[in-house]
Order: C-alpha cells, then sequence, then structure tokens
C-alpha cells in the first residue's frame, strides 16, 4: 500500500475496516441463540472481504514493492481450504472440542511461522517485542492444543500427569524463554537464538498441558484459542496490517472472557485449572477413600437391575428427568434415547432433560448434540431450572453422566470437583444409572450416588442398554 | 514511538474493549458454538501468511510461509465450516421446539 496508487491505497484500508466492523456484528450475533448463524454467516462474508484485498493487493501494487509466490499462495490457500472444510464436514459432533482445538492449533502455529519468516526476512540480529510475542505464544497454542487434541482424542492419557521435576522443569524452560527474549531485545542472537525461541515455546506448550486433566480440556482450548488470537494481532504488527490487529485482539479479548465464563460454569478458577492438576491419580485415591469415609464404611454394595425391570418400572411412573452424559454420546445413544422418551411422553409421562452447564466435554455441546437427535427445545432445562423439579420426579434416568450427579461435590471438601454446581438426582424418588462399569468418570473419582439405596445400575453400554430399555417398554405397554 | 506504530496501540486497545463489551451474555448453550467462531475469525492469520510468503526470497523462507499458508487456511475454513454445522442444528432444535 503505498501513495502512488492513488484511489486504491485508500480502498484497501476501507476493505479492512468493513471485514472489521462485519466480525464486531458477526459477534455480536453469535452471543445469541436466535441470530447465532447469521452471525457466523457475517464473520465469513467479513473474512471474504479481507482475503480479497489481500490477494488484490499481491498484484494490484506500487513499483516500489516486488511480491513473488503467487502460485505458491493460491496453491496453498485452497490445499489448507481443502482440508480444513473436508475435515469439518466430516468430523462427528461428538468430537467437536478436538476438531476446535485442532484448528487452533494449526491458527497458533500458522502465527509462530509468520513471525519466524518476518525475523528470519529482515536478517535482523535483535528481535521486536510483537515478533516474539507471536512467535512465543502462536508455539505454545499450537503444541498445546495438540496435546489437548491427544489427550480428547485418546492418544494420550486424560489422566492428569503431575510432578513435581516437571513442575522444576516448567519453571525453569520458563525463566530460559525470558533469558532468551531479554538477548534478542538487547543483546541480539539472530536466527539461532531465534529458532531456540521457537522450540523452547513449543516444548512449553506441551509441558503445560499435559498435567491437566482430560476435564478441564474445554477450559484450556477456549485459553488456547484467545492465545491464538493475541498471537494473531501480534503478527498484525509485525506486518502492519490492521485487520489481523483487530481480528487477533478481539478473539484474544472475549475469548478470555469466555474463558472466565466456562471456568464460572464449573466453579473453577483458571489458575486452579491450569496448575492444580485434576483428575490426577493421588488426588483420585484421595477422592475415593473420603468418598468410602462418607459413606460410613468400606462395604459399599450397588444394586444392579435388568433392562426388563427397568422397563416395568418406568411403565409406572409420571414423570421423568434424563440426565445425559458424554457417555450417552460417544455410545451415539441420543436417538434412541429420544424415541424412549418419545415413547413414555406418548403414555402421559411428563419428560424432561437436565442439561449441566458442562455435560458432553464443553459448555453447551450437550445441546448440541440433542439438537442433533431432534429433542424439542422446550424439553431442555438448564441446572437452576430442573434441580428443584427432581424431588418431585419419579424416576432421574442418568445416562453415562457421571461427575455432573456426585453429591460428593456439595459437601466433600478433599474431592477434587468439590464446590462444582451438581444436578440434585440424587433427590429423585428412584435412580436408574446406565453405566458401563464401575469406572470412574472424566475427572477419575468414585461417584456416591451409585451406592445410594434409591439408586439401581443399569450396565451396558447406553445404546444397547436403551435399547434394551424400549423394547422392555413395549413389553410392559402390551 | 513512530506514528504508525501508535495508531496501531489506538486500534489494539479499543479492540480490547470491544472484545470484552461484544459478548457480555452469552448462554452456556452458546459457548461451545461461539468458542469455534472466534477460532475461525482468528483464523485470518491466513492472511498474514499470505503477506509473508509473497515476500520470501529464499527457499527455507517459501516453505515455511507455503506452511503457515496452509495452516492458516485449515483455521479459516475449518473453523468457519464447523460452526455453521453446529449452528444450523440450533436452528433445527428450536424449529422443533416450536413445532411440538
Amino acid at each position: 500500500m503505498n501513495d502512488s496508487l492513488g484511489p486504491i491505497a485508500v480502498l484497501f484500508p476501507l476493505a479492512y475496516l468493513t471485514s472489521a466492523a462485519l466480525f464486531i456484528v458477526g459477534l455480536k450475533f453469535l452471543s445469541h441463540p436466535a441470530r447465532a448463524r447469521q452471525g457466523n454467516l457475517l464473520a465469513a462474508l467479513g473474512m471474504t472481504f479481507a482475503g480479497i484485498t489481500t490477494l488484490t493487493s499481491l498484484w494490484v501494487h506500487g513499483p516500489d514493492v516486488i511480491f513473488h509466490n503467487h502460485g505458491l499462495i493460491v496453491g496453498g490457500i485452497l490445499l489448507g481450504g481443502v482440508l480444513g472444510t473436508v475435515g469439518a464436514r466430516r468430523v462427528a459432533m461428538t468430537d467437536m472440542p478436538q476438531m476446535v482445538a485442532l484448528l487452533n492449533g494449526c491458527g497458533g502455529g500458522s502465527a509462530a511461522l509468520i513471525s519466524t519468516v518476518e525475523f528470519l526476512h529482515l536478517g535482523r540480529s535483535t528481535a521486536g517485542a510483537d515478533t516474539m510475542f507471536g512467535c512465543i505464544i502462536g508455539a505454545i497454542s499450537f503444541s498445546g492444543s495438540m496435546v489437548a487434541f491427544g489427550k480428547l482424542q485418546g492418544l494420550i492419557t486424560e489422566r492428569a500427569i503431575t510432578s513435581g521435576i516437571q513442575k522444576v522443569i516448567n519453571a525453569l524452560l520458563f525463566l530460559g524463554l525470558l533469558a532468551l527474549v531479554g538477548m534478542l531485545a538487547f543483546a541480539g542472537g539472530g536466527a539461532p537464538a531465534f529458532l531456540t525461541l521457537l522450540g523452547a515455546a513449543l516444548a512449553f506448550g506441551v509441558l503445560m498441558v499435559i498435567p491437566i486433566g482430560g476435564a478441564d480440556m474445554p477450559v484450556v482450548i477456549s485459553l488456547l484459542n484467545s492465545f491464538t488470537g493475541l498471537a494473531v494481532a501480534a503478527t498484525g504488527f509485525v506486518l502492519h496490517n490492521n485487520a489481523l490487529i483487530i481480528s487477533g485482539t478481539l478473539v484474544g479479548a472475549s475469548g478470555t472472557l469466555l474463558t472466565m465464563m466456562m471456568c464460572k460454569a464449573m466453579n473453577r478458577s483458571i489458575a486452579n485449572v491450569l496448575f492444580a492438576g485434576v483428575g490426577g491419580g493421588q488426588k483420585a485415591d484421595a477422592g475415593a477413600a473420603a468418598g468410602a469415609a462418607g459413606a460410613g464404611g468400606p462395604a459399599k454394595s450397588v444394586r444392579e437391575i435388568s433392562a426388563e425391570d427397568a422397563g416395568v418400572l418406568l411403565s409406572n411412573i409420571q414423570s421423568l428427568i434424563v440426565v445425559p452424559g458424554y457417555g450417552m454420546a460417544v455410545a451415539q445413544a441420543q436417538h434412541v434415547v429420544r424415541e424412549m422418551a418419545d415413547m413414555l411422553a406418548r403414555h402421559g409421562v411428563d419428560v424432561k432433560y437436565a442439561v449441566h452447564p458442562v455435560a458432553g466435554r464443553m459448555p453447551g455441546h450437550m445441546n448440541v448434540l440433542l439438537a442433533e437427535a431432534n429433542v424439542p427445545y422446550d424439553q431442555l432445562y438448564d441446572l437452576e431450572q430442573i434441580n428443584p423439579e427432581f424431588e418431585r420426579c419419579d424416576v432421574a434416568l442418568i445416562i453415562g453422566a457421571n461427575d455432573v450427579v456426585n453429591p460428593a461435590a456439595r459437601y466433600d471438601k478433599a474431592s477434587p470437583i468439590y464446590g462444582m454446581p451438581i444436578l440434585d438426582a440424587d433427590k429423585a424418588q428412584h435412580i436408574i444409572v446406565i453405566k458401563r462399569s464401575m469406572k470412574p468418570g472424566f475427572a477419575g473419582i468414585d461417584n456416591e450416588l451409585y451406592y445410594n439405596p434409591k439408586t439401581f445400575m443399569l450396565f451396558g453400554d447406553a445404546k444397547g442398554a436403551v435399547q434394551k430399555l424400549v423394547e422392555a417398554l413395549k413389553a410392559a405397554a402390551a | 514511538m513512530n506514528a504508525v506504530l501508535l495508531a496501531e496501540v489506538y486500534v489494539f486497545v479499543l479492540a480490547v474493549f470491544v472484545g470484552f463489551e461484544v459478548i457480555s451474555k452469552v448462554p452456556v448453550v452458546l459457548h461451545t458454538p461461539l468458542m469455534s467462531g472466534t477460532n475461525a475469525i482468528h483464523g485470518i492469520v491466513m492472511l498474514g501468511g499470505v503477506l509473508v510468503l509473497a515476500t520470501a526470497d529464499r527457499p527455507l523462507l517459501v516453505w515455511l510461509g507455503f506452511a503457515s499458508v496452509v495452516l492458516g487456511a485449515m483455521n479459516l475454513f475449518g473453523g468457519f465450516v464447523v460452526t455453521d454445522r453446529m449452528l444450523e442444528m440450533f436452528k433445527g432444535k428450536k424449529a422443533a421446539g416450536r413445532k411440538s
């Protein structure tokens, strides 16, 4: 962009400004249910404007700049675009959290590479704050997101891996990063120092996310999402591009706010999520021990129920609250659950779904999954609405949920989920829990609800068990 | 601090406030799509990749720049498509709710 272009030199910044305005309106719409989809489309429109502007500027420019690699640019956009679009079309709704992690990692990696390329291109000995910030934060976001992806995809253990040594390594690595930053800012170090900085930041991202348990991954992904935003803003400073600065900053700020809201929904602080290592082996044992002590004795027994008996029980009730969890989603049981609920509703049973804020693997994830199965919107209730209803309800049917109905969250200060708002399923007249085994849930702790005298355990995978329930209901109705 | 940098800092600071204000009250239902939507918006990083690749004049820089364009494009296109898929179902849910 320069003065010799005349009107076009004004046109480009105006086009970027239009994009920025569309992003802001898009974000505004995205936070309201009725207009969320238009919001996303508006943001995409803004992105189209920005893309066309940037690409045009590669061909229409003043005589004093030389641009290369036009073919590679178009090829790279097409390659990445096809990969991203096909991946996004094919991914199952249950795998949404790791998909977002993966895409976020791509953005972070891109930002880190941009800073690196720009530094190497200029060939200076010292680096600016914006260049280093974009490189470090982008690299942390990249490697951290990849670890989050690996954890959610089951490639890396979901358990929180913590040890004293690891904290020491983290601290040393952090100090090393600071030293490198200082060196590059004042003494200079050229390419070797900058590439070491990139490597150290990548390692730091891995070590930052490894000690965090699978249950906290949504918060981590949201935090890394805002990190990527800030890294993108930094690349905007590096390249003197306002569109990148505005978009990156918008995401950085709104992503931070969203992260805090998610933490609030789980009743945790960000520091607690990042450093407490919830879901680690030691704490799990402590929690289980405390649970056993709370139950008042070592002999804990569960009552098992067959699908047939559960069907008979369900055919004689007036009200049912379904508590769906991630286990239901992985078994793809939402459709058969809806079939069962419809059947009961036809017999005059009042059916409601209790959706915990963090049901599924991300806040709001369960709503998406139930929507996919065409569960009517007016049957979904959130925590505050549904909790007073449990006392009056005949059966609470818990399908693949665990930590969100664990009463230990109310009183057991030793429990890692202490203080998290839970669904009061234990207050229902009867409780049926559909579960594959007695294996503890995401947070890695035992659940005393299963030992409640009102609780029946129906073992099996969610889909098979509910299918059997449907058959049993049909038999009972006949 | 030169005039260009000063103007950029202005833009940055104002954008921080706008970013905080614009999503003040989001229902929990929309947390996941909003995260995915903001994720798509930082896909604009692809354009940064385009700009560095356009000035890259050494093989190493060309390949690193190419990688940043590909990664950025995955973030951008994948982000918007995934968000739309999620929100499409939300619309369906509401329609289903109204029908019943």
